[in-house]
C-alpha cells in the first residue's frame, strides 16, 4: 500500500483530528476535558477492540460454517433467536464491538434476523449491565426496561428485515465473506471460506 | 473487568488453538490483525468525535437539559443526547441515578438510557462499514423511536 492510499483510507480520521485541533483552538476551555475524554476513550478502545478481533480470527478458522448454520442459520427455527439473544447478552464491551462480530456471524451463515437480534441484545440486554442498572436506577426501572427491550429488539429486527431490500442484504453478506481481503484484490485470491 | 475476561479468553483460546494446530492459529492471528487494521480508520475518527461530544455534554450540561419538570422538550433532548453520546454503562448508570435523585423525571432518564444504549450516531462510521448506509441508518432510526416507547413503559411501571 502506498502513501496516497493510506492517506485516502485514513481521510476521515485525519479530518477528525484536524477538526479537533481547530475546536480546541477556538474553545480552549474545553481543551482539558476533550483531552481527558480522548485518552479515556482511546484506552477503552485500544484495550477492548484488539482481543475482540483476535478472537474473531480464531472463530473464523475454527468454527465450521455448517455449525453456525445449524445454530443461527435461516433454518435454525426458534433456536436461532434464543441463541442470538444469549450470545449478545453475554457479550462484553461497547456496541461498536458487536459489528465486527456480526460480520463474522454473517460470513458463517447466520440469518439476517438473528444477526439483528444479536446486535439488539448486545446493545441493551447485557447481563452484567443489568445488575449495574438495578443498583443505580432501581430494580423496577431495570426490569421494566428489560421487559420492554426484548419485544422491542425483535420488533426492530423484523422492521429492519422488512425495509432493507434483499439485494442489499446479499451485498452485506458478500462483503462480510470477503472481509479479510484487502479492497481491490480479486475475491478468489482470499482464503476459501468453506472447507472442501 | 470485562476487558480482563476478554484477554483471558483470548490467551487461553489461542493457547489451545496453538496446541491443536500451529499453522491455523497463525492464520487466525493474522486474520484478526488484518480485520482490525481494516476498521482502524473508522475507529480513530469515532474516537475524536467522542472526545469532542463528551467534552461538551458532561453531566452538568445533561442535567440542565433533562432536569426536573423539563417535560416533553426534556424528553426529546434526553433522546437526542443519548443518541449522540457514547458513555459506557458503568459510568452512565450511576450518573443517571444521580440525576434521578436530583429531580430529573423517570421518563427523561429512561429515554436517555435507552437511546444511549441502542442508538449510536457517533459510531455510525463503524456500523456503516459492516452494515452499509441503509441498514445502519434504519437501525438507528428505529432504535431512536423505540427509545421513547420504551421510556413511556418504564416510567409507567416505575410509577405503578
Amino acid at each position: 500500500m502506498n502513501l496516497m492510499e493510506i492517506l485516502k483510507r485514513y481521510r476521515a480520521a485525519i479530518i477528525a483530528f484536524v477538526a479537533l485541533a481547530v475546536f480546541m483552538f477556538f474553545f480552549p476551555s474545553f481543551g482539558p476535558k476533550a483531552g481527558a475524554s480522548l485518552l479515556e476513550q482511546a484506552r477503552t478502545m485500544l484495550l477492548v477492540v484488539p482481543p475482540i478481533f483476535l478472537l474473531l480470527g480464531l472463530m473464523d478458522v475454527w468454527v465450521p460454517r455448517e455449525t453456525m448454520m445449524k445454530f443461527m442459520g435461516p433454518g435454525s427455527g426458534i433456536k436461532g433467536p434464543l441463541i442470538s439473544f444469549a450470545v449478545g447478552s453475554a457479550a462484553a464491551g461497547p456496541l461498536y464491538g458487536a459489528f465486527p462480530v456480526a460480520a463474522i456471524l454473517m460470513k458463517k451463515g447466520a440469518s439476517f434476523t438473528n444477526i439483528l437480534i444479536f446486535i439488539g441484545a448486545w446493545s441493551t440486554t447485557k447481563i452484567p449491565m443489568l445488575l449495574f442498572e438495578m443498583k443505580a436506577l432501581g430494580v423496577r426501572f431495570a426490569l421494566a426496561r428489560l421487559a420492554i427491550d426484548i419485544p422491542g429488539i425483535i420488533l426492530i429486527a423484523l422492521a429492519l428485515k422488512a425495509v432493507i431490500p434483499k439485494a442489499e442484504v446479499e451485498r452485506l453478506y458478500a462483503a462480510a465473506a470477503a472481509m479479510d481481503i484487502k479492497p481491490g484484490m480479486p475475491a478468489n485470491s482470499g482464503p476459501k471460506m468453506m472447507k472442501p | 473487568m470485562d476487558t480482563l475476561i476478554l484477554y483471558i479468553a483470548a490467551v487461553v483460546l489461542f493457547a489451545l488453538s496453538a496446541i491443536k494446530d500451529r499453522e491455523r492459529t497463525k492464520k487466525a492471528f493474522m486474520k484478526g490483525l488484518k480485520a482490525l487494521e481494516g476498521i482502524l480508520p473508522q475507529l480513530l475518527a469515532v474516537l475524536v468525535f467522542v472526545a469532542v461530544i463528551l467534552a461538551v455534554f458532561d453531566a452538568e450540561m445533561i442535567s440542565r437539559f433533562i432536569g426536573e419538570k423539563s417535560g416533553i422538550l426534556g424528553t426529546v433532548a434526553a433522546g437526542l443526547i443519548g443518541a449522540i453520546t457514547l458513555i459506557p454503562g458503568f459510568v452512565a448508570f450511576p450518573a443517571a441515578g444521580e440525576l434521578l435523585r436530583n429531580g430529573a423525571g423517570t421518563l427523561q432518564i429512561a429515554t436517555f438510557v435507552s437511546s444511549l444504549m441502542m442508538v449510536g450516531i457517533i459510531t455510525l462510521p463503524v456500523e456503516i462499514k459492516y452494515f452499509g448506509k441503509r441498514a445502519a441508518i434504519a437501525r438507528n432510526a428505529f432504535a431512536f423511536i423505540f427509545s421513547f416507547a420504551a421510556a413511556v413503559f418504564v416510567a409507567w411501571v416505575v410509577a405503578l
